[in-house]
């Protein structure tokens, strides 16, 4: 049986390299489902969604499983003062040091402040958080990142929600390329096919939430990105032969040596 | 610059005609572009474009779901004064009418509170009406100072405010805030708003720009259907959003259509707004703008509300009552108007489900907010 090599984030070990969202589900109940059938180990959750007050919130009630690791998000935060201040706040309600910085003052399309994300992910990352910022395909920003202490970094394909695949591929590539951390590829993967192409471009995980949530069924649709994650993986784990666009003879400059 | 003078390039009249005179090629365009200007929206919301409903329902579902899921929020009007110095001619609350006059004291206010937190609720409107010494900004200041234990999202329906007031409101931990214009058209504005601070149309029509430049995250925009052309008002509108979103780019935007209904005082709607123009206002929004949170009152009847669930609405109201000290006391003499949709949250919970959606009670957490 082939298998793809764990991805470690923080010393921790994920046997799927499939994140998932829990936000547009037409339920909670279907939410988990999915999630379930997705493999996923690692999920997101929206802080401001959750009622930190309530035991028996809806939405956490259908996420407690055993392999199943909860991402708080500070979606909704504008910078970096009130990131910073989500992420303890969901420390202290959900008992995890890890936390996905979302920081977004723009709500239209939801982009990434780059610089209050650096900001945010330094003071967190100094005070013990495994932080693992969203942020635009910037390749200096994830390097920056790094340094800064992120656990991974967590560019977009495209913009949030958009289902458009991945747009910023050219970027993608460097960031792979040059990070020292786990890439994994965030927003705008809309079909199994894109994840899977992150995937064999050597992206270390995806992250999936509208695909999943919002088809009309999220199963099954789950089952298809679990799937496709596994089959990049598998493809950059294999390393795929090299495209071309012509046929090329085996030696067509060389091979005038046997003639002489 | 503000909304007031990109509003003071636009003529009435010739926006009417322009949107009349758009073709069913128009609708076609529109609905065939991947993004749309606002006279694609013209072309939306034209009489050309009624054939086009089931088309644009359609769209407008689809566009709907990728942004906001299938999901809808749910929110609850907390009516806190009646009192009320304009004189709006269409308004229950207008200071001409002989209705008692009450601004609930904070005792009155936490039983209030009471009954919304045992309907399941995190997110409340504060709805008054405009009577600075009675319902102003020291009134609401105590007010959500009260309140805020108990909701994790605090939004206001109240009179505009200056920018003072609204700077020290959103540090109390305000969320969001909505100003309807009631209509853009500057000739008949005076007309239906004859005396009182509300008959001053440019202070009005910068309440939003105001409520950018002191960062309130939200911003609820609409007009009163019923007075004035549907189609011009909403014209103007999404004008307004249009120019609000590139210039206070933090700021998120809302929108409702609330359609005119009977009160106290039997003001007659000036215009008839059907339902199907109704429905093809909200699927022209959405398409128009994808990011938009569109709004649905009680003020509209269950079947109605209930088959807009999935269309394009992205929160609505449920249980709700108009009159200050209504949900502890219910004494409706004092109502604003009436509403239509009687059902309580747990049934409207319900239907929503059936419909194959989820209810979102909570959307933000006040104690996430730091003042800017």
């Amino acid at each position: 049986m082939h298998k793809m090599k764990p991805l470690i984030i923080a010393g921790k070990e994920f046997n799927s390299r499939l994140f998932t969202g829990t936000g547009k589900f037409s339920s909670n109940k279907l939410m988990g489902e999915a999630i379930l059938a997705s493999c996923s180990e690692l999920v997101t959750v929206a802080l401001k969604r959750v009622n930190l007050n309530n035991d028996t919130d809806d939405m956490l009630v259908h996420l407690q499983q055993p392999n199943i690791n909860l991402l708080p998000n500070t979606s909704g935060v504008r910078n970096a003062k009130e990131a910073v201040f989500a992420a303890k706040l969901a420390r202290e309600a959900l008992g995890t040091n890890w936390v996905k910085l979302e920081i977004h003052p723009d709500p239209k399309y939801l982009l990434a402040d780059g610089e209050e994300t650096l900001a945010a992910t330094t003071i967190l990352a100094k005070e013990g958080f495994i932080v693992l910022p969203y942020i635009q395909a910037d390749p200096v920003l994830c390097k920056k990142l790094e340094e800064a202490g992120a656990a991974a970094v967590m560019p977009l394909g495209s913009p949030i929600g958009s289902n458009q695949g991945l747009q910023t591929r050219d970027f993608l590539r460097i960031i792979i390329e040059q990070s020292n951390i786990p890439v994994i590829i965030d927003a705008g993967l809309g079909a199994p096919s894109h994840a899977a192409e992150a995937m064999e471009m050597g992206a270390d995980a995806v992250l999936i939430n509208t695909a999943i949530a919002i088809a009309n069924n999220p199963v099954n649709m789950a089952i298809a990105f679990k799937m496709s994650v596994e089959a990049g993986r598998l493809a950059f784990e294999a390393r795929l032969a090299p495209s071309a666009h012509f046929a090329q003879a085996s030696s067509p400059l060389t091979s005038f040596l046997n003639e002489l | 610059m503000t909304f007031f003078d990109i509003h003071q390039q636009y003529n009435w009249d010739t926006v009417k005609v322009s949107i009349h005179s758009k073709t069913v090629k128009d609708v076609e365009d529109a609905l065939a572009k991947p993004n749309r200007t606002l006279e694609d929206f013209k072309a939306l919301i034209s009489p050309a474009a009624s054939p086009f409903l089931e088309q644009m329902a359609q769209k407008s579902q689809e566009i709907t779901q990728k942004r906001f899921g299938k999901t809808i929020q749910l929110y609850v009007p907390l009516y806190l004064s009646n009192e009320c110095t304009n004189s709006c001619i269409y308004c229950g609350f207008r200071c001409e009418n002989e209705t008692a006059r009450v601004t609930l004291n904070e005792h009155q206010v936490l039983k209030e509170v009471e009954v919304i937190k045992a309907m399941g609720y995190e997110n409340v409107l504060l709805v008054t009406g405009e009577h600075p010494k009675k319902n102003g900004c020291d009134y609401l200041q105590k007010i959500i100072r009260l309140i805020k234990p108990h909701f994790s999202q605090i939004s206001l329906e109240v009179a505009p405010l200056d920018n003072e007031g609204y700077k020290l409101l959103v540090n109390e931990g305000v969320h969001a805030v909505y100003v309807y214009q009631e209509t853009y058209n500057s000739e008949r504005y005076p007309v239906y708003h004859p005396r009182g601070k509300k008959s001053n149309m440019q202070y009005r029509l910068e309440t939003a720009d105001r409520l950018g430049e002191e960062g309130v995250r939200k911003v609820g925009l609409g007009c009163l259907l019923g007075l004035e052309d549907w189609r011009t008002d909403s014209f103007f509108t999404a004008l307004h959003i249009n120019y609000l979103e590139k210039k206070w780019w933090r700021t998120k935007f809302s929108i409702s259509f609330p359609r005119m209904r009977p009160f106290a005082g039997s003001y007659k709607p000036n215009v008839e707004v059907t339902d199907q123009d109704l429905l093809q206002l909200i699927c022209a929004c959405r398409i128009f703008n994808e990011e938009v949170e569109v709004t649905l009152s009680t003020r509209e009847q269950p079947k109605f509300r209930d088959n807009l669930v999935k269309l394009g609405i992205t929160a609505m109201s449920a249980g709700s009552k108009t009159e200050p000290g209504g949900y502890a006391e219910n004494s409706k003499e004092l109502e604003q108007f009436k509403i239509t949709d009687d059902r309580s949250p747990k049934e409207i919970c319900e239907m929503i489900n059936y419909k194959g959606y989820e209810v979102v009670w909570k959307d933000w957490d006040e104690c996430l907010q730091t003042n800017i």
